[in-house]
């Protein structure tokens, strides 16, 4: 029988890139459910929708970022990375899925925002992570010298596992009896977890330009160093930020308030390096990793603008509790973090063999259409909120029902925009499992 | 300084932070007029059935419906309101004929998140160093 090159991290990059195809679809049907309030109503309606689509992006991303770990440990050791452990770990994350899907089904909830299943299934996911650990530092320990990248994959996966835990704290009473502090401690690990699974994308990210730039300085500089705990100490305090309205302890609002104040270090420094980044896309633009990666670059740089404006009170006593905040989450998980992973798929399963023109046009006519549809369902997700704000603020409110009908053109044009995200998506991951399934024989050796 | 060392002073100061809120629960007296134990139930109530992914509960939560904070001492809507859409649902909310203790236990969860601040924005200030406080 012939070897295939399918390891463990193209394993479950393939993985997530179902969840990916799912998740979109699911979203796009959550979006109906605006625009038709009786779409299917009776049987799955908003309420399965939501979790379904929420749950299904969020391990895209989870999973696409265990891939991208594996795959690029492959580079630091001769041995086959795949054995019984890391396949327990896959194991046990599809045990989860069927247990989540079926618990959404069933319409047997009882977990919170984003992780509304039932909370038995946060078992084997947490077992799932404490064995990527347990991989992680038997690989990384015979690394010398670590880059900044695998500082950043250790701290994701150290502080996935820690919030994720922390995330089911609720099930004991204590925590519950004092409900300002229960959603205190679900808001900061809702906060905490997201920045674990962007040290280990942004680990991604350097990893990869470290390749495509075939030098070995960009992962070790000071500057980088600089960055990685910057970004640290944001991801352990900045979390208070999403609270400003909670009636919680003032300390906890203004230490939030002033850590995401030092995010404007980042975003100066994107501006500072502008002309370099031009020039570097006029040089590499025909490769599609990179492009993905200057992708993500952009998105990082409107996002985080967004996001620090978000973060002074003042302005979000405005965009809270509105569609700003949406905009928000899905601009960075897509923009950013689906970037990201895109870059390290076209990356790890070989696009470069591709040689066929049809598809690689296709590919980039997808790409663009991908940014532009992501720009048409930012806006529109924005300007929607803008309105739902001018109507919190108001004196004499409308009735919110009438309120939200008035907003209708604009979830008109997130749902074709989303229409837009779903069939750019679907390409360029069908593209790309095709691309791992003609390389699949390609075995590279170090 | 190693990166080492800054990794395990930051770690340090994390643990004591997050200490610090675990224990909050300790120094907060608890309010009279609520049945705390129904209120406890009635959060699990909530997700449950999954409230949350229409609802807010101070500006977080799913955006579809509007936020539920205060909706228990609304003059306008109150206890009696949210029976009757619980029995016959509205626009894209499903009806729920749930049980008379989940009902009771939902209701008393309601009443402790309200009894605990305002949600509603205008009934904020902004202070000169940009922080917003409930009037
Ligand atoms: C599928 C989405 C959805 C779910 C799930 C849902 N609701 Fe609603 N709910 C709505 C919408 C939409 C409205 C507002 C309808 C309108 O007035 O336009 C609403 C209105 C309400 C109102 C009236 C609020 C007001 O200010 O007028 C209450 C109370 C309420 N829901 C309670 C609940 C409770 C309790 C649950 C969980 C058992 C729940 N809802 C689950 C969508 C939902
Ligand atoms: C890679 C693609 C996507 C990712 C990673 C993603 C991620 C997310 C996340 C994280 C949320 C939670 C937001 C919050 O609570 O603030 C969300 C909500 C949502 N998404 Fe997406 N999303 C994607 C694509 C889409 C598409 C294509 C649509 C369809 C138009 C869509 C429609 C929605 C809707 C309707 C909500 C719920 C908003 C609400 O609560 O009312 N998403 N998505």
């Amino acid at each position: 029988m012939k070897r295939t090159n399918l390891s463990i991290g193209k394993l479950f990059l393939l993985t997530a890139l179902v969840m990916l195809l799912l998740g979109l679809i699911f979203g796009v049907l959550s979006t109906i459910s605006y625009l038709v309030p009786d779409f299917l109503k009776d049987t799955l309606g908003f309420t399965t929708l939501r979790p379904l689509h929420v749950s299904s992006a969020v391990f895209w991303i989870i999973l696409g970022a265990t891939g991208c770990v594996y795959c690029c440990l492959q580079f630091y050791t001769d041995k086959e990375l795949s054995n019984f452990a890391d396949l327990t770990q896959w194991v046990l994350w599809i045990i989860a899925l069927a247990g989540i899907f079926n618990s959404y089904f069933t319409k047997s909830f009882g977990g919170r925002e984003y992780w509304e299943f039932n909370p038995i299934w946060a078992l084997p996911i947490t077992i799932a992570w404490i064995i990527f650990l347990v991989n992680f530092v038997k690989i990384s320990k015979k690394i010398k010298d670590w880059p900044v990248y695998i500082w950043m994959w250790l701290t994701g996966i150290i502080f996935f596992l820690f919030t994720f835990i922390e995330n089911y704290l609720w099930i004991f009473s204590y925590f519950r009896e004092h409900f300002v502090t229960d959603m205190t401690i679900q808001w900061k690990v809702n906060g905490s977890l997201v920045g674990s699974w962007n040290q280990i994308l942004y680990g991604t990210a350097f990893f990869l330009m470290d390749k495509f730039e075939n030098n070995k300085h960009v992962g070790r500089s000071k500057l980088a160093f600089g960055m990685f705990f910057l970004g640290l100490f944001n991801l352990m305090f900045n979390w208070g930020h999403h609270i400003y309205t909670l009636p919680t302890e003032q300390y906890i609002r203004y230490v939030g308030y002033i850590v995401s104040m030092t995010e404007w270090i980042f975003f100066v420094r994107i501006l500072y390096t502008w002309k370099q980044t031009v020039s570097d896309v006029q040089k590499h633009y025909h490769y599609f990793p990179y492009r993905f990666i200057i992708a993500a670059d952009i998105w990082v740089f409107i996002n985080m603008g967004q996001a620090i404006l978000m973060s002074i009170p003042a302005i979000n006593l405005y965009t809270h509790g509105t569609h700003i905040t949406v905009s928000h989450a899905m601009g960075t998980t897509i923009g950013i973090n689906s970037m990201i992973i895109f870059a390290a798929c076209f990356e790890f399963f070989d696009f470069k063999r591709e040689t066929s023109k049809i598809v690689t046009n296709l590919s980039t006519l997808s790409f663009w259409f991908l940014q532009f549809s992501l720009l048409i369902f930012w806006l529109s997700l924005i300007m929607a909120g803008i309105k739902k704000s001018i109507w919190q603020m108001s004196e004499n409110q409308s009735s919110y029902s009438k309120m939200m009908v008035s907003l209708t053109p604009y979830f008109t044009t997130f749902f074709v925009a989303g229409l837009g995200l779903l069939i750019s998506f679907t390409i360029l991951a069908i593209v790309l499992i095709k691309t791992y399934w003609k390389n699949r024989f390609i075995i590279h050796l170090k | 300084m190693k990166p080492i060392h800054l990794f395990f002073s930051l770690c340090f100061l994390f643990l004591i932070y997050t200490l610090s809120i675990y224990l909050t629960p300790l120094t907060v007296a608890k309010m009279s007029t609520i049945d705390s134990e129904k209120a406890v139930s009635g959060r699990i109530v909530w997700q449950k059935y999954n409230c949350q992914s229409c609802h807010q509960l101070y500006g977080l939560g799913g955006y579809l419906g509007p936020d539920l904070t205060n909706v228990v001492s609304n003059p306008k809507k109150g206890e009696r309101m949210i029976k009757q859409i619980l029995k016959y649902g509205v626009k894209q909310m499903p009806c729920y004929n749930m049980p008379n203790d989940d009902y009771k236990c939902l209701i008393e969860f309601l009443k402790s998140v309200d009894a605990s601040g305002l949600a509603d924005p205008r009934k904020y200030t902004i202070s000169k160093t940009g922080m917003i406080n409930q009037k």
